[in-house]
């Protein structure tokens, strides 16, 4: 079939503004978004840029806005989007060229919660692993699931309307520590995610759980960190 | 000189190997990770079923077990020492993961839940054993971010998003690197003492693959312009179960929780290839096998594929056929909710690829190029080694899927890739920094962007009458075709004459791009380079190896020949020219014997 995609534009060493162009390719339904995205860039228009690595919705380079929503281009087929295809790159973080958006910001604000685990408490005497229960281990599965691909954050209006917002994925990361039963710095990224630019800017719109591709339910995990912040217990 | 940094260890690749040296080296020197992608899009990410350890969490194991079930799975051609040496250090390897709060799934004590996998046994009764440590189907993904978390955590340098170019050798010793920053294409040294390759590796000269579009040999290939070896590269691992066509990874995980292959009769054929272990003998046995099947007619339907069953009834009935127990005795089961638990992205590419249920419906599979056994060769220390004499090259170090230690062999077994990327990370860290501590920093060269300046500049004054996807894809298609599952001297020769004519073509090629900001154009066409030049060498080093072992698989020399051959491979480029010399294979414990399965 035939496929008409029309595509951002920027060349940040050419261009004042962005454009869209519009290229047809020959494709099957199957086939995913990243494929003709590849397939543009080999025999039509090699200056199109774009990141990619792992093409299978586990890395996390890909995120862009594909039919006016956050989508990893590896996991979004010509069948789930039809035969005319926007794609455009994620709102609220700079573009530097085409599809490349600038993902310091989004980093930066991850690095904020303290996405690490914390316990200096002395390890078990036998040099053993921590215990931790099943049960304990699945309260934050969903969260450790995060690829950092930042289709979340870029797709929440509360984030484009205040860039000191910290947005849905560092929330994300803060609370895949905070319900880790292993972990001891709770209190220190409550305060955190506490502070104006935290919890309070989520109005549970949902977009950001919408958008995740790895379905994470990502308001279900901030509305966990809110209960949290007015009940002090960590259950 | 503008944009020269001066770091005592640089480490090239921010994938588990890369970060776990990042973590260790900078500890004791002053370090920076440099990496062509932000460290979380690293290839590790990708890695699912799990990361071997003998904790022994479920039922006996012990790391001698652990050693003897490599070497075995390497086809006898890992050196014995450094497999024992990582074996006794994948328990606290595991365990130390778990301490920097990896969340490996829990046994109902708590312990780390472990799986069995693909050729990892109990050496008494020679049935599987449970010896993978798992996060669900994401191992690799925990890895690579408690790793990632790890470094932040202790303010590791990282320049993200620069592809090295270059690697500079002065009087025999190691200068540092020229990479290029994408954001703005400038050119950048890093002045070092000492530099770590965790470079990964280069699945991506295959047409049907599992790795990232970012694994195109770049390590590899920058040693060979610098005349340096590479060691056993005619073995490439093809993993047996990968998407129909797409290649993407099915893990080995899915036959280690029950599920067994099905060939177009709907007959299980496993059994028929390894009597003892059936669907979880080592890799390279399970993709002859369904390759055998496929070419003798019993694909499913006529085409090139055979199906993965994992359906909770199929589990049940093989494992009562088998006799396969839970640890407690009962028959073993599993069910649909107990397989989304333990394998939820498996389920999740089926069902966005493909639109069916592993629940409901068989998976149709090929087998898949996953994996690169050769690579830079070194010691157990991370050190790169340049002869058959244990040379060590100064200030030069290797880890991951880009080195050859060689613990790995003729083939690899499932779940050792991570061991070694921890494991022999770390060592390559602890061990640069001591290097870079007694050690000053060699002088550069007058211009060290000379080379790299220079590799670029040619790909955008080439005449443009080649195409680099097309070269890329005709690449991608011979060797998996002649220099795949399986070899012959027919099929290697016309895929060396073609590669020799590709890169002729590739002088051609013009990016069109003429911008320096995040020029990706001209960063592919520089890795289709590398590419080729590493195709170059797996198939010269295979059309050379004149026997069959592992990954390398003749059919005009269909057996193993321990008197010619039990010794690796080491290609070199000379005056322009592959030459191949060899070194002799560390045998301790174990004297190669028939490898049955």
């Amino acid at each position: 079939m035939q496929v008409t995609l029309k595509i951002f534009r920027y060349n940040p060493e050419a261009d004042k503004r962005g454009h869209y162009e519009t290229y047809t390719v020959e494709a099957d339904e199957t086939e995913r978004i990243l494929d003709l995205l590849e397939l543009i860039k080999g025999h039509m228009d090699g200056t199109l840029a774009f990141r990619r690595s792992c093409a299978h919705g586990v890395c996390g380079s890909d995120a862009m806005r594909i039919n006016g929503k956050n989508s990893l281009a590896c996991k979004t087929l010509v069948r789930d989007v039809g035969e005319r295809i926007t794609v455009e790159p994620l709102l609220g973080l700079r573009v530097l060229k085409d599809l490349i958006v600038d993902m310091e910001p989004f980093f930066d604000n991850y690095k904020k919660v303290l996405p690490y685990f914390i316990n200096d408490t002395p390890l078990p005497e036998n040099g053993r692993e921590r215990l931790q229960s099943p049960e304990q281990r699945a309260r934050f599965d969903d969260t450790t699931k995060c690829i950092l691909c930042a289709a979340c954050t870029t797709s929440c209006p509360s984030y484009w309307a205040s860039g000191d917002y910290l947005g849905p994925a560092a929330l994300v990361a803060a609370h895949r520590f905070v319900f880790d039963s292993r972990d001891q710095a709770a209190a220190e990224r409550m305060q955190i995610v506490s502070e104006t630019s935290g919890l309070a800017r989520c109005h549970t719109i949902y977009n950001c759980t919408m958008a995740c591709p790895r379905d994470i339910q990502i308001t279900k995990a901030i509305g966990e960190l809110k209960d949290l912040s007015v009940t002090g217990k960590l259950e | 000189m503008p944009n020269v940094h001066e770091f005592d260890v640089v480490v090239v690749g921010a994938g588990g190997a890369g970060l776990m040296a990042g973590l260790y080296a900078s500890r004791g020197a002053k370090t920076a990770v440099i990496s062509k992608l932000y460290p979380t899009r690293s290839h590790t990410g990708a890695a699912q079923g799990g990361i071997s350890a003998a904790l022994g969490n479920l039922e006996e194991d012990k790391p001698e077990w652990h050693t003897y079930d490599t070497v075995k799975g390497s086809d006898y051609l890992g050196d014995q020492d450094a497999i024992e040496f990582m074996c006794n250090e994948a328990i606290d390897a595991v365990l130390e993961l778990e301490h920097m709060g990896l969340p490996f799934d829990r046994t109902p004590e708590g312990k780390i839940s472990q799986r069995p996998f693909g050729g990892h046994t109990n050496n008494e009764t020679g049935k599987p054993v449970h010896r993978a440590c798992h996060a669900a189907d994401r191992t690799g993904h925990m890895i690579l971010q408690t790793l990632y978390q790890q470094c932040i955590k202790n303010k590791v340098n990282f320049f993200d998003e620069f592809q090295v170019l270059d690697l500079l050798l002065v009087n025999g010793k190691t200068a540092g690197v020229v990479a290029v920053e994408l954001a703005t294409g400038e050119l950048h040294t890093f002045h070092a003492k000492a530099v770590i390759f965790a470079t990964g590796g280069h699945g991506r000269i295959y047409s049907v693959t599992s790795n990232a579009y970012a694994y195109t040999g770049d390590g590899a290939a920058i040693f060979l312009r610098r005349g340096l070896p590479l060691e056993d590269m005619e073995f490439f691992q093809l993993h047996p179960t990968g998407i129909y066509k797409l290649g993407i990874l099915i893990t080995e995980g899915v036959r280690g929780e029950g599920g067994v292959l099905i060939n177009g009769k709907g007959e299980r054929f496993m059994p028929k290839y390894a009597p003892n272990v059936k669907d979880l003998a080592s890799r390279d046995v399970v993709s002859r096998a369904i390759y055998t099947e496929i070419r003798e007619g019993r694909g499913v339907n006529g085409r090139n594929y055979v199906y993965l069953d994992v359906r909770p009834e199929s589990v049940a009935k093989y494992a009562a056929l088998d006799g396969r127990t839970n640890p407690d005795g009962t028959p073993y089961t599993i069910t649909a909710e107990e397989l989304l638990k333990k394998l939820p992205d498996i389920v999740d590419f089926n069902r966005v690829y493909l639109g069916i249920d592993p629940m409901t419906q068989m998976m149709p599979i090929e087998p898949t190029a996953h994996y690169t056994m050769g690579g830079m060769p070194t010691n157990k220390y991370g050190e790169v080694i340049v002869d058959d004499k244990q040379t060590v090259f100064p200030g030069l170090y290797a880890a991951g899927e880009c080195a050859c230690v060689s613990v790995h062999g003729a083939n690899r077994l499932g779940t050792n890739s991570l061991l070694d990327l921890v494991v022999f990370g770390k060592h390559a860290g602890l061990k640069a920094a001591e290097y870079a501590r007694q050690a000053d920093f060699v002088p550069l060269p007058a211009v060290p962007t000379a080379d790299a300046s220079a590799q670029l500049e040619a790909l955008r004054s080439g005449d443009g009458s080649a195409n680099v996807f097309d070269i890329g894809t005709e690449m991608k298609k011979i060797m998996f075709e002649d220099v795949g599952v399986y070899r012959t001297q027919q099929g290697m020769e016309a895929a060396i004459e073609k590669l020799r004519s590709l890169k002729d073509r590739y002088k051609h090629i013009r990016v069109a791009d003429m911008g320096r900001m995040f020029n990706t154009e001209l960063l592919n066409a520089w890795e289709l380079g590398n590419l080729l030049d590493v195709a170059e060498v797996v198939a010269f080093s295979a059309i050379n190896r004149k026997e069959s072992r592992g990954g390398h698989s003749r059919e005009d020399y269909p057996k193993r020949d321990d008197k010619n051959w039990l010794k690796h491979t080491l290609a070199c480029r000379v005056d322009g020219r592959l030459e191949v010399s060899y070194k002799p294979v560390a045998i301790t414990r174990y004297q190669p014997k028939e490898r049955v399965y």
